[in-house]
């Protein structure tokens, strides 16, 4: 078996430190899992090249090649990690886009690891305040550690190591610890017409 | 092949002049535009039903029976009929009532509508989109069939004993398409009664609708109407021609730049590569429709979007000069030399009511138990 890790991140920059904090999480949690004897694969999806692709399925309903795949391998996923940098006190306007487009039920019961990046360590309740609602809406699994990285905390403050490697066990634990769900697809086995005319039959 | 047209009503300023039409010269052009289909020799004009500005298309039997009357032989249908909204009595006796006048030409294509708060201004609840179009339709259906109604549901008043008049011309009800873009139930709905499918996909990649024309040909063999191949499949499409390719695409850009459901997204190159829009030649239109039976099979009715995004009038009916002249003739003889012979036409009255003589013996038919009852049970 193979444990599908999914990386998504908003970083603008080039290089990102969103992205950074992405990686580290990624690694740490590769780890974690391979502690169980299985295997991992890890897949990032950067949403700065999606930017238009998530703007166009804004307004045309329907998502374009690059963006179907990234939408597809995120619902597929058995663990993500969200990562966003801080803008105008909350995650960035393309973070939620790309949440915006995603097919609904996709996050159901999913583990889900919030992490973001800002400037400063002001900005940190962030991740309470505004991604865990988001995906507690979409009734995700989130792991009780959320990791923010300020930029000073690339520096001196071993802090951040120690977030990185908790939360990322969480994740490994709380992906170890679901059963897989069998994927249902409405288009391979669809809701029979009897039951649809009378559902409590 | 039936090919046709369907028009969403829409009023759309001409972004070329910011002029916009006012409701009155938009109803009236609609019936221009439907006599002009008739008159290059299309097989279909449908038209949708709105009851929100910027549309015009309330009332749509009023709309078709006005058309009907100035008509001798094109197919007078909807794109879509609200079967969620709409009371399904009324849809009976409409529709019922235009047959009668239009000595058949009708069919119907079900849909669910795309404005929210249409539902709450019918005094439905959009939660309840599905149940209401398996509930309204399973109604309408027994209306069309049945001389005397007894009938309960969770979304409507009860009838004891109703008779829905005028009975069907013929006593065969008129054909209905399904439509639906993305909803699995509704391929299901119309396998389960051996209904047409109609896969509006001008807005969505062709692979999605090829799933939703493969799951309703899969479960139209599986309810026992005939082999998958034998379903009854249409299609929407979208074109802008001229006889120059690129003379086609610079004068239609600007509509599709600011058009009311795609505008000021993807490119016109990116959307015509994604989706089935076609802006070019006649040729590239022709080749481009051929191409949609590659992942659809051979179908039945192909309808075209040509008159909405602000388009005046007159380039319109230029529009349908170019579609009537130089791509039906072709898509005719094309389809139907690539058509296997056990694979029907679409239904007409006509091919009805045939089919009723036949296996009843008699021109009218009478109420009689049907499937939806054991379903119900």
């Amino acid at each position: 078996m193979t444990y599908r890790v999914v990386v998504i991140s908003a970083g603008l920059g080039e290089p990102s430190s969103t992205r950074l904090l992405a990686d580290r999480l990624a690694a740490a949690t590769d780890r974690a899992l391979r502690l169980t004897g299985e295997q991992v694969s890890v897949e990032v999806v950067e949403l700065r090249p999606l930017a238009h692709d998530i703007t166009d399925n804004l307004l045309t309903g329907f998502p374009s090649g690059a963006l179907a795949d990234a939408l597809e391998t995120v619902r597929d996923a058995d663990a993500l990690i969200a990562v966003t940098p801080v803008f105008a006190a909350s995650y960035s306007g393309l973070f939620k886009s790309f949440f915006d487009v995603l097919e609904d039920g996709s996050l159901e019961g999913k583990p889900v690891l919030v992490a973001a990046t800002a400037g400063t360590a002001r900005h940190s309740l962030v991740l309470e305040f505004a991604m865990r609602p988001l995906f507690a809406y979409l009734r995700a699994d989130v792991v009780p550690t959320a990791v923010f990285a300020a930029t000073d905390d690339f520096g001196a403050d071993a802090g951040l190591s120690q977030r990185v490697e908790r939360a990322s066990r969480e994740l490994a634990d709380s992906v170890v610890g679901r059963p897989r769900a069998a994927a249902q697809d409405p288009f391979e086995d669809p809701v029979p017409f009897a039951e649809l005319l009378n559902p409590r039959a | 092949m039936q090919i046709g047209i369907f028009t969403v009503g829409d009023v759309t300023p001409d972004p070329t002049t910011g002029r916009t039409p006012t409701e009155h010269e938009r109803i009236k052009s609609t019936v221009a535009i439907a006599r002009k289909a008739e008159e290059v020799g299309l097989d279909v004009f449908a038209t949708g039903e709105h009851h929100n500005p910027p549309f015009i298309a309330s009332a749509p039997t009023t709309t078709l029976a006005y058309i009907g009357a100035q008509t001798e032989r094109i197919i007078l249908s909807t794109s879509t009929t609200l079967i969620t909204t709409d009371d399904p009595v009324l849809i009976a006796e409409d529709y019922a009532k235009l047959q009668h006048l239009t000595d058949g030409r009708v069919d119907l294509m079900m849909g669910r509508g795309n404005t929210g708060p249409v539902y709450p201004w019918f005094g439905k609840d959009i939660r309840d989109g599905i149940p209401l179009a398996i509930e309204n339709y399973a109604l309408l259906h027994r209306l069309w069939r049945e001389d005397v109604v007894d009938w309960e549901g969770r979304f409507r008043t009860p009838l004891q004993g109703f008779t829905s008049t005028p009975r069907p011309l013929d006593g065969v009800p008129p054909f209905v398409w399904h439509g639906s873009i993305r909803s699995p139930e509704i391929a299901e709905q119309a396998a389960y009664y051996g209904d047409g499918f109609f896969a509006n996909h001008i807005f969505w990649p062709a692979s999605h609708t090829q799933r939703m024309v493969q799951l309703y040909r899969r479960r139209f063999e599986h309810y026992g109407h005939g082999s998958a191949d034998q379903a009854i499949v249409g299609l929407g499409g979208q074109a802008f021609m001229r006889k120059n390719s690129q003379d086609a695409v610079n004068e239609f850009r600007p509509y599709f730049d600011n058009a009311p459901v795609y505008g000021h997204g993807p490119s016109l190159e990116d959307f015509t590569e994604q989706t089935p829009l076609t802006v070019g030649s006649p040729q590239q239109v022709i080749e481009r429709t051929l191409g949609f039976r590659e992942y659809a099979g051979d179908y039945q009715r192909q309808l075209f979007l040509m008159d909405h995004a602000g388009l005046p009038l007159k380039t319109v009916l230029e529009q349908l000069d170019i579609l009537g002249e130089e791509v039906v003739p072709v898509l005719r003889k094309e389809f139907a030399a690539l058509k296997p012979a056990h694979v029907p036409e679409a239904p007409t009255h006509a091919s009805l009511l045939a089919a009723d003589v036949v296996s009843t013996g008699s021109t009218t038919r009478e109420g009689s138990t049907t499937r939806e009852e054991e379903a119900e049970v």
